[in-house]
């Protein structure tokens, strides 16, 4: 299990957590969120900006 | 005053003071216009003074921009910090909310219970819309933070100009595709406010509830569902409406309906002014590049921002969306609008009023040079501007 971190706002997406606001269960990994997820809390940096914390 | 101190990288301390600091009041109080209108009313017994407020906003700001001026300070990024976690900033747009809800429903009480002239009841429900308006940026600055408190509130405040979907639509739809042309919510270059509103209220709507129901998908819930967070502002708005409509009676129906659409109108005014004709250009896959300075218009106008927590240094807002509102700052080189808001609303209200001051600020942005090909241009005018700018020698594309 990883994280994955927002370069533009911090937010970080915990693989053993998930997000289940946004509807992630814990456990999904990062690769399986969509291609076009974009950062919940700013949205202006999307997966592919995302950085392994 | 409270200052703050620093050490910069090169080992100088510096002691930094905002001078604005206390000057933000007027964004908690400026809402509280209509209410000022009652009061001269009441106390003097000429109806007029309920239009007051318009006549400080479209009359007395624009002028005070003109006159003042713009402020290009910038706080230096070391205390950035410290003004961030300062608490007396984000107090000021929490003792606001409230407000937002005395304003209106003060509004409705007088519309309601005095016997005002046709003009003035109609004047006194244009000036509670445009009033609630400015509760979307209240919503606006508030739901950008990730705290829950600051979130809730948003909520609840957009419940005022019945907006609901504005956090959804703001924050996960506009700031995605901002400067795109699949936003709603930019204007193009050639497109007028009047069209671009019919364009702008039912898209942001739209665009807000598709994003709203994939989230709830995903959890396995159905788009009415009880978690759906734009219709939970949009059932509070329900409740205030109809409880305004069973105290004051049928005179509301008129009332609410003037106010709903002026409140809708100061967003789709402001929404029309923040983007027009800004592209950002496409890299070798294909995707957009990420929002920068120059893909949003800019005010430095001092009156206007301290009445709008900020909401002007639109330029940073877009590139960095949680920065406080005490510490966006100002860039050289920006695109830069003639006045502040209130007073560059007036020029988008007529059309080729608006084109002759802008067309040519927008061609003129470094960035664009003339070339047609960097500019977000409505597709039904494509033809006449490429005519017109292309003839003239003023594009490369």
């Amino acid at each position: 299990m990883s994280e994955f971190k927002c370069p533009e706002c911090g937010y970080t997406y915990d693989e053993a957590v998930g997000d289940p606001h946004e509807g992630y269960s814990p456990g999904t990994r990062f690769e399986n969120l969509p291609d076009d997820f974009a950062c919940p809390d700013c949205s202006v940096r999307f997966k592919e900006d995302f950085e392994k914390a | 005053m409270k200052g703050y101190t620093a050490t910069l990288p090169g080992g100088e301390a510096i002691y930094y003071v905002d001078r604005k600091r206390w000057f933000w009041m007027m964004s908690v109080l400026y809402p509280l216009q209509p209410l000022l209108g009652i009061w001269l009313h009441s106390t003097t017994g000429t109806q007029a003074w309920l239009l007051l407020p318009l006549f400080i906003g479209y009359v007395i700001v624009p002028l005070a921009d003109w006159m003042i001026g713009e402020d290009t300070n910038n706080p230096p990024e070391e205390v950035v910090l410290q003004l961030d976690r300062d608490r007396y900033y984000r107090v000021l747009t929490f003792l606001v909310v409230p407000l937002h809800f005395i304003s209106l429903i003060g509004s409705a009480w007088w519309a309601g219970t005095q016997s005002l002239s046709w003009w003035s009841f109609l004047g006194l429900a244009v000036v509670a819309g445009i009033t609630s308006g400015l509760g979307i940026n209240t919503g606006h600055e508030l739901g950008h933070k990730k705290g829950r408190l600051e979130r809730t509130l948003a909520k609840i405040v957009l419940a005022v100009p019945v907006y609901g979907h504005f956090w959804v639509e703001h924050n996960r739809g506009h700031h995605r595709d901002v400067s795109t042309p699949d936003d709603p919510a930019s204007a193009r270059m050639g497109e007028n406010i009047y069209k671009f509103a019919l364009r702008e209220i039912p898209g942001a709507f739209f665009r807000a509830w598709a994003i709203e129901k994939d989230r709830l998908v995903r959890r396995d819930r159905s788009a009415w569902d009880a978690d759906n967070q734009i219709l939970q502002s949009m059932l509070l708005s329900l409740l205030l409406q109809l409880g305004l409509l069973v105290m004051f009676g049928w005179k509301m129906i008129p009332f609410l309906v003037v106010h709903n659409v002026l409140a809708w109108w100061q967003l789709t005014s402001a929404n029309y002014i923040e983007h027009y004709g800004l592209l950002r250009a496409k890299d070798s896959n294909g995707r957009f590049e990420r929002c920068l300075p120059h893909h949003s218009w800019n005010s430095n106008h001092v009156l206007s921002n301290l009445v709008l927590f900020h909401l002007q240094r639109h330029s940073d807002h877009h590139a960095h969306p949680l920065r406080r509102y005490q510490s966006l700052r100002h860039f050289n080189d920006l695109p830069t609008l003639p006045n502040g808001y209130f007073g560059v609303y007036l020029l988008a209200y007529v059309p080729w009023l608006w084109y002759r001051v802008m067309d040519h600020r927008l061609l003129a942005l470094p960035h664009i040079a003339g070339d047609l090909s960097r500019v977000n241009i409505d597709p039904d005018r494509r033809d006449a501007i490429l005519e017109k700018y292309c003839a003239t020698g003023a594009s490369s594309a």
